[in-house]
């Protein structure tokens, strides 16, 4: 049983994270990332689309995320930590860190897949320091 | 489990319609979704069969106002209430801040809406949650119903079954109709908000 605690995020921290993320995923030609935790609340979006359905898109992602884990077990995995799914224009990327927490991407077909694993990858790694305090980075992968 | 952004002032919690199926609960949101205005309520997201059974979840979000200088944004969300989708209920339950269970008037619907209660309790307890604990509002759903000649509890008989021990508030309403609707809600958000800010207060000082 894991229990799920409350979360504060200050100014700092949203500007933090807001700077890794632009940095390592929208610079990279990403259209929009969302960092979300998986019980659906939405931590911060940043990009240029503009989506008025934005909480539904991080209940949902959260809850594909949960569903898959039920997929996964079936398997013999926990879960998966990666979700990709492929549309005719625009495709999106899931990736889980911690246990906690899920950075979606989307992006167009400009932009390869294997760009966006890299630089999630990278970005999980700084947001892991934030969201998980000092010791987050060296406990990468989570 | 709120998450609190001090950089936009705004606090999210999460609200779980819960209660037997067919019981009312997606038909509570319904209402809610169409009587609200726009400004207020956001789109509602319903995962269903082809039939009127929810699969996975329904969700509704809200913005109700403000409290100490924060916006409160809160995620509704309802549970399938058939007794086989029972880790679907599980997954919905997590990081949850406040329940509203809906229970079924209807006389042949007595034992579910005890098992379902029960169940409640269970899958609380393993989220590390305790139903006594817990923000909590029942709503006696189908009253509209007194009228017809379908047999259906009294509401004595409701609080014997379900609120002797808990002692929570509890809402005579038709969804269908949309009245106890909003009593309930509003209730159940109140609790809910207050509990959010006791729990986060001191952590709340900037």
């Amino acid at each position: 049983m894991q229990v799920v605690m409350n979360m504060i995020l200050d100014t700092s921290h949203m500007t933090n994270l807001a700077t890794i993320i632009d940095k390592e995923l929208l610079d990279a030609g990403a259209d929009h990332v969302l960092i979300v935790d998986v019980t659906g609340n939405l931590i911060m979006e940043r990009g240029s689309l503009h989506m008025e359905d934005i909480s539904s898109l991080a209940v949902l992602s959260a809850a594909n995320f949960a569903a898959t884990a039920e997929i996964a077990k079936l398997i013999g995995e926990d879960d998966f930590t990666l979700l990709f799914h492929k549309g005719d224009r625009r495709s999106i990327h899931f990736s889980r860190f911690g246990k906690e927490y899920i950075i979606i991407t989307l992006f167009d077909d400009n932009v390869s897949l294997g760009l966006i694993r890299i630089k999630s990858g990278k970005a999980i790694q700084e947001l892991s320091s934030i969201l998980y305090g000092n010791e987050g980075r060296q406990r990468w992968p989570l | 489990m709120a998450f609190i952004d001090l950089s936009r002032n705004e606090i999210q919690a999460k609200l779980v319609y819960y209660g037997t199926g067919r019981g009312g609960k997606t038909t509570n949101l319904l209402y809610i979704h169409e009587s609200m205005s726009k400004q207020v309520c956001g789109k509602m997201v319903t995962i269903d069969t082809k039939g009127d059974r929810t699969l996975f979840f329904d969700f509704l979000p809200l913005s109700v106002g403000k409290i100490m200088d924060l916006s409160i944004r809160i995620q509704v969300y309802t549970v399938p209430g058939q007794v086989m989708y029972n880790t679907t209920r599980k997954l919905v339950l997590r990081g949850v801040d406040g329940v509203a269970f809906v229970a079924d008037s209807l006389r042949v619907q007595r034992q579910r809406n005890i098992e379902s209660l029960q169940n409640l309790a269970e899958n609380l307890q393993g989220e590390g949650l305790n139903i006594k604990e817990i923000p909590l509002v029942l709503q006696y759903n189908k009253r509209d119903l007194t009228e017809s000649n379908i047999p259906l509890l009294s509401v004595e008989e409701m609080e014997e079954d379900l609120n002797k021990e808990l002692r929570v508030p509890y809402f005579e309403a038709s969804a269908v109709k949309g009245y106890g609707v909003y009593e309930t809600l509003r209730e159940i958000s109140k609790r809910t908000i207050k509990n959010v800010i006791q729990k986060v207060g001191g952590q709340l000082e900037r």
